[in-house]
């Protein structure tokens, strides 16, 4: 099971409505990928973010599916619209069941 | 050197499975964009695929990918135990259609992006990418 999971993210803290923005986001997590094996020679089993997803006030911003070639500590970088001031919610999807999420405000200037 | 029956038989052998392993390797692959094309012809132009010619370390590849007008991009390794790598599907609220990502490299390989675009059709781009420490562990 994945321990000490943190998300990071970078968001602008206001923008003009209707600009582009640069997020960035980080999640501190093993990703482990099926295939390596312990000391013991036993295969260590998958263990993943599956799915990751950004939404502004409701609305995708984006929706990435991960496969156990991302590596550790999955990172990702993309553009958004900011039409008006709202929330962006991230949220991450373990396989094991859990969900992680992080939320930013963001105010029009 | 006497070719006896058996020897010959087993030079045949050695050739076929020789000419069969590297197929194996990127039917994989061909079959994961088949999967997300949809056996749709794949053609060429408007998405730029960025990554560096040399990974010192395969464990963490920076690669970013960028096509605009596309609904989602995926990525493949085409030389990995699983070529799958992403599915970048881009929402009503995204400002660019590009994404950066890090991402494992077992070895020296092309990695392709497949761009699904707004009108449904697909186009790929590809670039080999040298790894120097694979990065699937062992």
């Amino acid at each position: 099971m994945a321990e000490n999971v943190t998300p990071r993210v970078r968001v602008p803290r206001s923008a003009a409505a209707g600009e582009t923005i640069t997020i960035k986001t980080l999640i501190s997590h093993p990703m482990e990928s099926g295939q390596r094996k312990d000391s013991d020679g036993n295969p260590i089993p998958r263990s993943i973010i599956n799915r990751f997803t950004c939404e502004f006030n409701g609305e995708t911003v984006i929706d990435v599916q991960l496969e156990p070639a991302i590596s550790t500590n999955p990172y990702f970088e993309f553009e958004s619209l900011v039409p008006e001031a709202g929330t962006f919610v991230f949220t991450w999807y373990d396989d094991d069941g859990s969900v992680y999420t992080e939320s930013k405000d963001i105010a029009i200037a | 050197m006497k070719l006896t029956r058996r020897a010959t038989l087993l030079m045949a052998m050695g050739t076929a499975a020789a000419a069969v392993l590297p197929f194996r390797a990127s039917a994989a692959a061909e079959d994961a964009i088949a999967t997300f094309t949809g056996g749709a012809t794949v053609g060429a132009g408007g998405l730029t695929l960025t990554a560096p010619e040399i990974a010192e370390n395969g464990n963490t590849v920076p690669i970013s990918v960028d096509a605009p007008g596309a609904v989602s991009i995926a990525i493949f390794a085409v030389g990995n135990p699983t070529p799958d790598v992403a599915i970048f599907n881009f929402g009503a609220l995204s400002g660019s259609q590009s994404a950066s990502t890090r991402i494992r490299l077992a070895g020296t390989q092309d990695v392709v992006a497949v761009a699904k675009m707004a009108d449904g059709s697909f186009v790929k781009a590809s670039q080999e990418v040298k790894v120097t420490i694979g990065g699937c562990g062992g």
